[in-house]
């Protein structure tokens, strides 16, 4: 590290447990973000500001002015811009220390197993079930743990998964509910704090696998409810019946779920 | 007759060793295929919902499918 790192990380590196070596650990680590929105800023940023040196981004999508009340690394004159682009931009601009890699795709069965396989740590900040599953399918075929997270109206929940060794998404939510069954988009809403606080917590969860530090967020759900102001953890435990890390899996390869048209712009 | 049982971390009383589809929708729960419910620490399979009984001193908890909010 040269002068202005060992400045610019000073408060990583006098923390007991990360030090100099912890720092350069991050530095050399990569961990990819899947959907540039809500959740992925703050992961985004956190991971960039802590100097984390390979930053990749999944997302298909170009900024939307509805997207600004709660994505908060897209700024007004965004909208329009593919959402890595802006994301690379505020990135950069933060921390020119870190390096990112831009997927301007969706993922699908066909691309994932390619795009996931360079990096550390999996982050998925996505918003729809087809994609959640298809992440934690992935993340535990080919063995990269992995951060899921969702948020909803004034509610959110994480939950750390290690494949093979913790409870993964289908353990909890076996299947993707029908497509249904699934509210219109202008039914949902979000509270646009949720993203920040949940996304934050994933951002540390990346940053405590990378150094080695504490305890994860394994095996137990974090749930958080903004209105009576509540964490609740729910313990899970690896369930012998789950189709994709239980004892007689049926899902062995990947599959692409139906997912429901959505037009955000209605 | 009604039964105590744990539901979400909180006492609760139900009207009775109902199935959980009955419990779910005593208890509000709008929409069931949006929930994946944990029965004395075991997740069920959705199918089980129709005969699968609460009984008294059970913990439950209904987890919530939840998207990115914008999508969900």
């Amino acid at each position: 590290m040269n002068e202005e790192q060992i400045e610019r990380y000073s408060r990583n590196i006098i923390l007991k447990g990360v030090g100099g070596k912890g720092q350069k650990r991050l530095l050399q680590s990569k961990v990819l973000i899947i959907g540039a929105g809500g959740l992925g800023a703050p992961v985004a940023l956190y991971l960039a500001a802590a100097g984390v040196g390979t930053i990749g981004l999944v997302d298909g999508d170009a900024v939307d002015l509805s997207n600004l009340q709660r994505q908060v690394i897209h700024f007004t004159a965004d909208v329009g811009i593919p959402k890595v682009d802006s994301a690379k931009d505020k990135i950069n601009r933060l921390n020119p220390d870190v390096e990112v890699k831009i997927h301007k795709e969706r993922v699908w069965a066909s691309n994932i197993r390619e795009i996931i396989r360079d990096y550390d740590f999996i982050v998925d900040g996505t918003d729809n079930f087809p994609a959640k599953f298809l992440i934690n399918d992935a993340c535990v075929l080919y063995g990269k743990p992995y951060s899921h997270a969702g948020i909803l109206k004034f509610n959110g929940q994480t939950i750390t998964v290690l494949p093979g060794k913790s409870a993964c998404y289908r353990c909890l939510f076996i299947a993707p509910p029908p497509a249904g069954a699934v509210p219109s988009c202008s039914e949902a809403g979000v509270l646009g704090g949720m993203a920040g606080v949940i996304g934050t917590i994933q951002a540390v969860e990346v940053l405590k696998y990378l150094l080695g530090l504490g305890d994860l967020l394994t095996d137990r759900l974090l749930v958080f409810e903004a209105l009576p102001m509540r964490f609740r953890e729910v313990k899970v435990k690896r369930n012998p019946a789950c189709p994709v890390c239980g004892e007689n899996p049926t899902i062995i390869s990947l599959v692409d779920y139906e997912q429901k048209a959505c037009d955000l712009k209605k | 007759m009604t039964i105590k049982l744990e539901i979400n971390g909180k006492i609760d009383h139900v009207s009775g060793e109902i199935t959980v589809r009955e419990l779910l929708r005593e208890k509000d729960v709008e929409d069931p295929d949006m929930v994946s419910v944990k029965l004395n620490g075991t997740i069920l399979d959705r199918a089980a919902f129709d005969t699968v009984q609460v009984r008294e001193n059970d913990e439950v908890e209904f987890l919530y499918f939840m998207g990115g909010g914008s999508q969900k």
